[in-house]
């Protein structure tokens, strides 16, 4: 599965115990409530598919394999081996640029195509259809899609070479990635668009006429209502913007296969490179290992720095 | 309210229309004309020929096949899904064990789990089971990376029953599993569509699952098959582009019968 489509979500869990309503009578609120036992068979069946692998994966970054036999335990050699690989740090590089990039070209893109997909212009249906059909490809027919359009002999480069230089577009490192940025914004901005539509589709209209009453413009209207009421929406985009970048593997597997040379090896794909190539697989989930970490702890800084654990009411000011 | 358009905006949203736009139409032309057309004239020519045969191609070098096996991991998937989530997120909703919030802080640290994470021991554990290169070696490990954005899309959704409702049952005297078969899964149904269109995107559009732990020609689906066809045809665009537009046909369905379930699907509770 590509980690495409999971958020920071509000808890939905089991109501805490200061908040429970009192049942009518001791004798009905015992009855007819389901025990765990309903909730076991899934548990099982992710934890033995899910939680048991990331525990191994763990195990695993400790020892060495090949693929074949069984795994010998080597102690922290696969990470020292990682820390003194000048392609592992290059990988975190491209990683890091990669996602900065995905997250600063696609959230203003994706707040201004949001914000105007909320409001009422003519036609709008048949162009959002458009929009959002991106979203319905898969990342292997996008990255398929996109390295035939953009093929250096057969696709849109060699047809309009007073654009693109000499055409090719994958001999270059600074090419490369901007392919692989573009891609990645062309795949996923409907994505945040849709989440910022929803949000400024919910941002209460009384605010904007107070300020029309005020005398605000249109543009100060945008920087004073509309941003700060999309606050909640840019940290959940954001967490998953990144997620996705730490992630991305389709696109670089398809599009460039971390290359030229290793210009264009993100850690995700170095990680495949390394097991499913290489037949490291201790150094492999080594990498793994350490994207989850990664992953977790800026989720967690986001969600902390932003105060979004709170919940802090988006009505905020109204009152 | 209305107001005078915003044109500025107005004019992004036609240049992002151009950037999406074009590399489909070029997408649909290429798959419509024979190889010669597209090579002589490139790809943003307006095509000259009119031919399936891009299509009956990429039949002919095994997509039916890929299909089929998509389908099947699709439809498993999907049946696995809604056996184990249902039960889950009505326990998540109305169980007061401990257990039970446990459990669910489990699924909602799984939704941080990525796939690349577990693809090592996962390729591992499948070897080991013997199911290495079997489709039910890429259903099973597909269907688990689904239940956690399930169980919370779901237990959402059963959280808008109304607690009178449970109240007047248990006045009855009706079971828990009665309550579940009579009011919580009827009440839940577009819960459950949501879930299942879900479900189904994720396992039609699995890529990662299939590359590590499949093989052969016979266990191959559909995303799989385009990615080998890029690097065995890679010069036949036409081909590989109707390839593409096949993989995409089933997904443009759901999106014209149920719109609504699609997004949401989609979107997970990204949107809320």
């Amino acid at each position: 599965m590509t980690t495409k489509i999971t958020s920071a979500p509000p808890a939905a869990g089991p109501r805490k115990g200061s908040r429970r309503r009192p049942a009518a009578s001791p004798s009905v609120s015992k009855v007819g409530r389901p025990g765990f036992a309903w909730a076991l068979p899934a548990a099982v069946f992710f934890a033995l598919f899910a939680i048991v692998p990331l525990v191994m994966v763990a195990v695993l970054s400790f020892m060495s394999w090949n693929g074949l036999g069984s795994p010998q335990w080597v102690g922290t050699d696969n990470w020292s081996r990682l820390m003194d690989d000048p392609v592992m740090l290059k990988s975190v590089w491209l990683t890091l640029l990669l996602t900065v990039l995905g997250v600063v070209v696609q959230t203003p893109l994706s707040i201004m195509l949001g914000v105007w997909a909320a409001g009422h212009q003519r036609n709008r249906a048949v162009l959002s259809v458009i929009y959002f059909i991106p979203l319905l490809l898969s990342a292997t027919a996008v990255s398929v899609l996109w390295r035939a359009l953009l093929d250096p002999n057969f696709g849109i480069p060699a047809d309009a070479g007073w654009l693109f230089g000499d055409g090719n577009l994958f001999g270059e490192q600074a090419t490369a990635i901007g392919v692989l940025a573009f891609v990645s914004t062309w795949q996923f901005t409907p994505f945040h668009t849709l989440i910022y539509q929803g949000a400024a589709r919910s941002i209460p209209q009384v605010l904007y006429q107070a300020a029309e009453i005020d005398g605000a413009g249109r543009y100060r209207q945008f920087f004073h209502i509309t941003l700060p009421q999309l606050r909640n929406s840019m940290i959940t985009s954001m967490i998953l913007m990144i997620v996705g970048g730490l992630t991305t593997f389709e696109t670089v597997l398809i599009l460039t296969q971390g290359g030229p040379g290793t210009d264009t090896t993100i850690s995700a794909y170095y990680m495949y490179d390394k097991a499913f190539k290489g037949f490291d697989f201790g150094a492999g989930s080594a990498i793994a290992l350490a994207l989850v970490v990664a992953a977790t702890i800026i989720s967690l800084v986001v969600v902390k720095v932003s105060g979004y654990d709170k919940m802090r009411s988006s009505m905020e000011g109204v009152s | 309210m209305r107001r005078r358009p915003n044109y500025l905006a107005g004019a992004g949203s036609l240049v992002w229309l151009f950037l999406v736009g074009l590399p489909l139409y070029v997408m649909l032309a290429a798959t419509l004309r024979t190889r010669q057309d597209y090579a002589q004239n490139g790809p943003v020519s307006v095509p000259d020929t009119f031919t399936l045969d891009n299509y009956t191609g990429a039949f002919d070098s095994g997509f039916g096949r890929y299909f089929l096996n998509t389908l099947v991991v699709t439809a498993c998937v999907i049946g696995i899904v809604l056996l184990l989530v249902p039960p889950l997120a009505y326990a998540i909703v109305r169980s007061r064990a401990r257990t039970t919030s446990a459990i669910f802080r489990l699924f909602l640290l799984g939704l941080a789990i990525p796939a690349q994470a577990v693809i090592v021991p996962m390729f591992y554990l499948i070897s080991e089971a013997g199911l290495y290169d079997n489709l039910l070696g890429v259903i099973l490990p597909t269907a688990a990376f689904c239940l956690p954005m399930s169980a919370l899309i779901l237990s959402g959704a059963m959280r808008d029953i109304s607690p009178e409702l449970y109240e007047a049952m248990a006045m009855d005297g009706a079971t828990p599993r009665r309550m579940f078969f009579q009011l919580v899964l009827p009440l839940s149904r577009g819960g459950l569509s949501t879930i299942v269109v879900f479900s189904a995107l994720q396992a039609w559009n699995g890529f990662l699952f299939p590359l590590v732990l499949t093989q052969s020609d016979s266990t191959k689906v559909v995303t799989l098959g385009l990615y080998d066809f890029q690097t065995e045809h890679g010069i036949d665009i036409p081909g590989l582009l109707g390839a593409v537009v096949l993989s995409m046909v089933p997904i443009l369905l759901v999106y014209l019968f149920a719109r609504r379930a699609l997004v949401q699907g989609l979107m997970g509770v990204g949107g809320k």
